[in-house]
């Protein structure tokens, strides 16, 4: 039953939504957004399905005193700590704005700081294991771009503005660019359509 | 004028729904030949090596929201999932499946239920195994990074909606020296990878996965079709490139 039930559904939704986007009358939109806002409540819902896996996960971690369990024990702590806090202060409150401000963002923000040395080590590296005249040619680009966008403080490269600059940035990097972002549009469209005939069903069953 | 667009768009995906149908119905008319993607190749032998030797496979679902214009590469990275946990179900360590997004978490913990089901190891399937790390790109990053390094993990394979941290996952993935394979629909993810991931899969290569790890007939028609509309685009660009160049010469 589920075998058929669910397929059905999906696709009955699937169609109605992109109906509903293409030929947007009263009635076909107000089904449209009714679904998509079933959507949102739904993914909602999952997040407390989500929260709550990761809060088992590392209960787990801690029972079967795997490796990194002090970790597991200061994520659950905190879990449970913030999850107290929004309940009882509300998510606008000064001290969840506070412990967002002061904890998240500067911990994202240094995530993010490692990234560009892990990208310079990542570039020395791509020589090392990618020996061929793409990776060269992939090398040389970034090294221009880089070139090209950072500001030099005391001269400027000549050609760069007028020659090296439009002709990298603006008509090599950004034709290849677009072609492979056509290729990604064609597999997003096709992706899509398998869903709607029931051919892909990332949602179970096979 | 919106609406001759719209009307253009629609037809477009119609005329692409048909193509795909007509193809499929032919049959055996339409042989399967495509160009070798190495990194599939790679992956295939890195999933056997794996269950050979006992050791974790990890599929890293990245981040990107269920319900945005992105979900296509979260389903192509499921159909991923699916498929090579159905060869690496039977392993001592079962597959692990992580993401940053909660719906995507509970569709990776059905598609490895099911690949367990199909590959008749439902003993071994263990709910915990499809994971979600944090619910923004860099929380979901940080969390991931200690799974790649203390779980055994030999293969990691990198498919789905990732923003620029997954630089870190995949720096981690050397680190703990695994195989990596990774794909996405991002360019500055896409270029990222190149530089970092032993395999990445560019541009199309991503929604290609199913054709190449056996998904089904539908994949192999996807590609010819996909094809036929790549052509039809370039056949466009072309048209149009030459009429404004006309239109600026008369």
């Amino acid at each position: 039953m589920n075998k058929l039930f669910a397929p059905a559904i999906a696709i009955a939704t699937g169609l109605l939504v992109l109906f509903g986007y293409f030929f947007p009358n009263d009635t076909l939109n107000g089904v449209r957004i009714t679904i998509v806002q079933w959507a949102v409540i739904l993914a909602g819902a999952a997040v407390l399905v989500g929260v709550s896996n990761l809060f088992f996960v590392h209960l787990k971690k801690i029972q079967n005193k795997e490796k990194g369990r002090v970790y597991s024990l200061f994520l659950i702590v905190s879990l449970l700590l913030s999850l107290v806090l929004g309940l009882l202060l509300g998510t606008n409150s000064s001290v969840m704005q506070g412990v967002f401000s002061a904890i998240i963002l500067p911990v994202e923000s240094s995530l993010l700081a490692i990234m560009s040395v892990t990208l310079i080590y990542a570039g020395i590296r791509l020589l090392g294991y990618r020996k061929d005249i793409m990776a060269m040619v992939f090398l040389a680009f970034a090294l221009v771009a880089m070139l090209v966008a950072a500001p030099l403080p005391f001269f400027e490269l000549p050609l760069m503005d007028d020659f090296i600059r439009p002709l990298v940035v603006g008509v090599l990097a950004t034709s290849g660019a677009r072609g492979i972002l056509l290729g990604v549009a064609l597999g997003t469209l096709l992706t899509g359509i398998r869903v709607l005939i029931g051919s892909d069903r990332p949602y179970g069953g096979k | 004028m919106e609406q001759i667009s719209t009307l253009a768009g629609f037809g477009f995906i119609l005329f692409s729904g048909i193509l795909l149908l007509g193809l499929f119905l032919l049959k055996d008319r339409v042989k399967a030949s495509f160009r070798d993607i190495p990194a599939f190749v790679k992956l295939n032998k890195s999933l056997g090596t794996a269950v050979e030797d006992g050791s974790r496979i990890h599929f890293s679902l990245g981040a990107s929201d269920i319900t945005s214009s992105r979900t296509a590469a979260s389903f192509a990275s499921l159909g991923v999932l699916r498929q090579s946990a159905e060869l690496s179900a039977s392993s001592d360590k079962p597959p692990l499946a992580t993401s940053g997004n909660a719906p995507l978490s509970i569709l990776s913990q059905d598609s490895l239920k099911t690949a367990h089901h199909i590959a008749g190891a439902d003993q071994q399937y263990d709910a915990t195994s499809g994971r979600l790390m944090g619910i923004t790109p860099f929380s979901y990053a940080a969390g991931t990074i200690p799974a790649i390094y203390d779980e055994d993990i030999s293969v990691n394979v990198l498919a789905g909606g990732f923003g620029t941290e997954v630089g870190l996952l995949s720096d981690a993935a050397e680190r703990a020296d695994s195989f990596t394979l990774a794909g996405t629909d991002a360019l500055p993810a896409q270029a990222i990878l190149y530089a970092s991931a032993n395999e990445t899969l560019i541009g199309e290569e991503l929604y290609a996965s199913g054709a190449y790890l056996n998904a089904g007939r539908t994949h192999l028609v996807s590609l010819y079709v996909q094809d036929i509309l790549r052509w039809l685009i370039i056949g466009a660009l072309i048209v149009g490139a030459g009429m404004k160049l006309l239109a600026g010469l008369l």
